[in-house]
């Protein structure tokens, strides 16, 4: 956890107990008058502690831990696709915002002779949503009796996604290993019968660990991990071994808050669910602390709503996402097609967007800045009124573009009908659809 | 070593306990009550404080079967949507702990039709009722002044009631015995600006639920997931006029997404319509309950069946 200007100062030269240390105090080499001066710049993230040359060891141990983040950043690659998670700093997404959303990843078992071909589906996987273009993140090889290393090896020729190894036998999880040589995969998972074995296997193909504990039990937990740590492995992953809704949310909510409110490094490192193919268990993950979450199976179904989910949880709250305001033109317009409005609110912008450009009509829409909101949000608000509305059609130079006037209103501002016509003399307002699925009809049989 | 010590909050707060319906002892007809609220920690959090009552969950059912309602829905009812009583007949059945009576914005919607079909839907099930108007506020305060008389000592839950309408609604709860669903444009201070003036015009806070407004999942659910959970924060950290129940509506707005809606002329990668349009009722549900809310408005029985599943297993 970050330290304050004073705790710092107690780490500098002019606090110290060595009197040959002491010497140096306030000595201005590192470019400040004080070593207090010094301190609040360090605190403050302008200056660099290597710019005092007197500064004890015990000190710079300190200094830099205190500088780590307090759950740690753990990288998996595959041949080209990586992944990182962790670095998380908050429980609440609107004390700052989530960072590193959860990797997704669909467990296959060695036993299972479409085990490429459904690594290959993964890999093959993306979808659509709000203009980016999102997808999986990896595939799980769980050992389960079949031949783990060339199904590792046929997952990875399939997939270049990120790869969990899931063995516990330490002869099994190296076969995986050499057969994932060149990627990064995380090694699932040491626990209090094999951990030796496991760390040294980690250290050696230098890949992350995931370390389990016993259901639930956060202290054997911690312990365990700060064991393998100490065997030379510092990149970690935990597992709680918690499986159902009420332990997993129980440990991982603890964990976190160890991690980010207690400091509490034997746990700061990110987190792995199973959700098995219960799609309420994943979401509940993805909202409460996993870092990577492994579903049972590979369903378009199940995969596009966890990832607009997810895409929506570590949205930055302090950053709404929003379209510029102003002319969009879909499908080629002239001058005789429909002109719509919207907000510009992303969400609404692109399913009013998407619903037009599917359809194959063109059209004209425009987009007023509604500060960011959606239509009904921004009705209520004040933000999408008759005045904004006006001048968005006044401002835009769509009356040169056009050779009509008339505008389509989304159904849910039809209050505003009257007070648009008085804003916008000459003009013929119309009165569209409440929601944007329905537009396309709409224009079929009500424009022209 | 030592052990490590779980960190546990301690809240000085507590959310209101309110309690819809009422049975004949009460002063209503209803076989039972329902109780929301009461909890002293963030949802489901039981290693440190109490969850004394699960989430509740509501099914709308409609005065006639909506027009825009996709066909999978409407389906799932099994020809029930065509009569009310019916539907809350087959609501109840499927598990729900709540109807949630709407009106549909369509011709023969007046006064005494709505008192009709509130005595139909009383006489068909036992369970405590919502009852939301056409959502036009004049609209809505013609139907629900009269469905307050008709319902007069059952405790039933008015909604929505606005910062446009809030003095009729609340006055007409205020007459009757009833509860009011406070609805705010997803805004902290907003909502409780709203409890506030509610509370000033004598509405016990006992008699409130607050409804901060939501989106579906893909379209704005991360804003009412976070003012939820502002809320619930506040409450717990002692803000008397956030300390009250949430309802949210996931099911509609769930089933107003293309997700939801469009069966054919999609990408390949959304799956299987009636996977995903179900999962994605369930997801806005489940991920609202997350963020704290008490009651959720749903649409199909599978959802409700799957997101009782997952209030079960959280509540162990
Ligand atoms: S270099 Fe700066 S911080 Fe270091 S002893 Fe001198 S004055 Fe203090």
């Amino acid at each position: 956890m970050a330290l304050t200007g004073l705790q710092i100062y107690k780490l500098l030269p002019a606090s110290s107990t060595n009197p040959e240390v002491k010497a140096h105090a306030n000595c201005k080499e590192c470019g400040y008058p004080t070593c207090l001066a010094f301190a609040m710049k360090l605190a403050a993230k302008q200056a660099d502690l290597s710019l005092c040359p007197y500064v004890e060891e015990e000190s710079k141990r300190q200094l830099e831990e205190s500088a780590a983040p307090p759950i740690r950043l753990i990288t998996v690659a595959g041949s080209a696709k990586k992944l990182e998670v962790g670095n998380e700093l908050v429980l609440h997404r609107h004390e700052k915002t989530f960072y590193h959303p959860p990797g997704l990843f669909v467990r296959v078992k060695d036993t299972q002779p479409d085990a490429a071909q459904v690594a290959k589906a993964v890999a093959d996987y993306t979808v659509d949503y709000v203009g980016m273009s999102l997808s999986l993140d990896g595939v799980a090889v769980e050992a389960a009796g079949g031949d783990f290393g060339a199904t590792v090896a046929a997952v990875k020729a399939a997939c270049p996604f990120p790869l969990i190894l899931m063995a516990t036998d330490p002869a099994t999880a190296e076969a995986g290993l050499k057969a994932a040589q060149g990627t990064t995969p995380l090694l699932w998972a040491a626990s209090a019968e094999n951990w030796q074995a496991m760390a040294q296997l980690a250290a050696q193909y230098k890949v992350p660990l995931a370390v389990l504990g016993p259901n639930g039990d956060l202290n054997a937990l911690a312990d365990l991990a700060e064991q393998v740590k100490n065997a030379g492995v510092e990149d970690l992953v935990l597992d709680p071994g918690t499986r159902d809704h009420a332990s997993s949310l129980a440990a991982f909510t603890q964990l976190r808050r160890l991690a980010l409110r207690k400091n509490e490094r034997k746990v700061g490192y990110p987190l792995i669910a199973f959700a098995g193919d219960d799609i309420t268990l994943a979401a509940q993950h993805i909202a409460k602390y996993a870092g990577f979450i492994v579903l049972d199976q590979f369903d378009p179904a199940m995969a596009y709503p966890l990832i607009v989910l997810r895409a929506n949880l570590f949205t930055d709250p302090q950053k709404p996402i929003q379209v510029l305001p102003g002319v969009y033109e879909i499908n080629h317009p002239g001058p005789s097609d429909p002109l719509m409005i919207t907000t510009n609110f992303s969400i609404t912008y692109f399913s009013v967007a998407n619903e037009v450009e599917s359809s194959g009509l063109p059209g004209w829409l425009l987009v007023a800045d509604a500060e960011g909101m959606s239509v009904l949000t921004a009705w209520a608000a004040g933000k999408f009124d008759a005045e904004r509305i006006a001048k968005t059609v006044k401002s835009t130079g769509i009356e040169q573009k056009i050779n009509h006037k008339r505008l389509i209103i989304p159904g849910h501002v039809a209050v505003l009908l009257g007070e648009i016509e008085e804003e916008l003399p000459g003009w013929e307002i119309n009165v569209g659809p409440r929601e944007a699925v329905d537009l396309p009809n709409y224009l079929k049989t009500r424009w022209g | 070593m030592p052990g490590i010590e779980v960190p546990k909050e301690k809240w000085s707060g507590k959310v209101r306990e309110v309690t819809l319906g009422a049975t004949a002892a009460e002063g209503g007809t209803r076989a039972r009550t329902v109780t929301v609220g009461g909890e002293t920690t963030l949802p489901f959090l039981k290693f440190e404080g109490e969850i004394p009552h699960p989430p509740a969950i509501a099914i709308e059912v409609r005065d006639q079967p909506p027009s825009d309602w996709p066909a999978l829905l409407l389906q799932a009812w099994d020809g029930a949507t065509q009569d009310v009583a019916e539907w809350a007949k087959a609501a109840e059945a499927a598990g729900a702990d709540l109807v949630a009576l709407r009106f549909n914005a369509s011709e023969q919607l007046s006064a005494p039709y709505a008192r009709q079909v509130l005595r139909r839907v009383l006489s068909a099930t036992g369970l405590p009722l919502v009852v939301f108007g056409p959502g036009q506020a004049d609209w809505d305060n013609e139907v629900l002044v009269a469905v307050a008389e008709e319902g007069k000592g059952e405790r039933l839950v008015l909604g929505v009631c606005e910062e446009k309408n809030y003095r009729t609604i609340v006055a007409a709860a205020l007459a009757h015995g009833h509860l009011v669903d406070a609805r705010a444009p997803m805004d902290v201070n907003l909502s409780k600006q709203l409890n506030i003036l509610i509370h000033d015009m004598g509405l016990p806070v006992e008699r409130i639920i607050m409804d901060p407004t939501t989106g579906a999942l893909g379209y704005g659910i991360e804003y009412g997931y976070s003012v939820m959970e502002r809320l619930r924060i506040a409450a717990l950290q002692g803000d008397s006029m956030t300390q009250l129940p949430m309802l949210v509506t996931p099911g509609e707005e769930a089933w107003r997404t293309k997700e939801a809606r469009a069966a054919e002329g999609v990408p390949a990668a959304w799956g299987d319509y009636v996977k995903r349009a179900i999962n994605w009722e369930v997801l806005t549900a489940s991920t609202l309950i997350h963020s704290g809310a008490d009651i959720v408005v749903l649409r199909h029985p599978e959802s409700l069946r799957r997101v009782r599943a997952m209030i079960n297993a959280l509540i162990g």
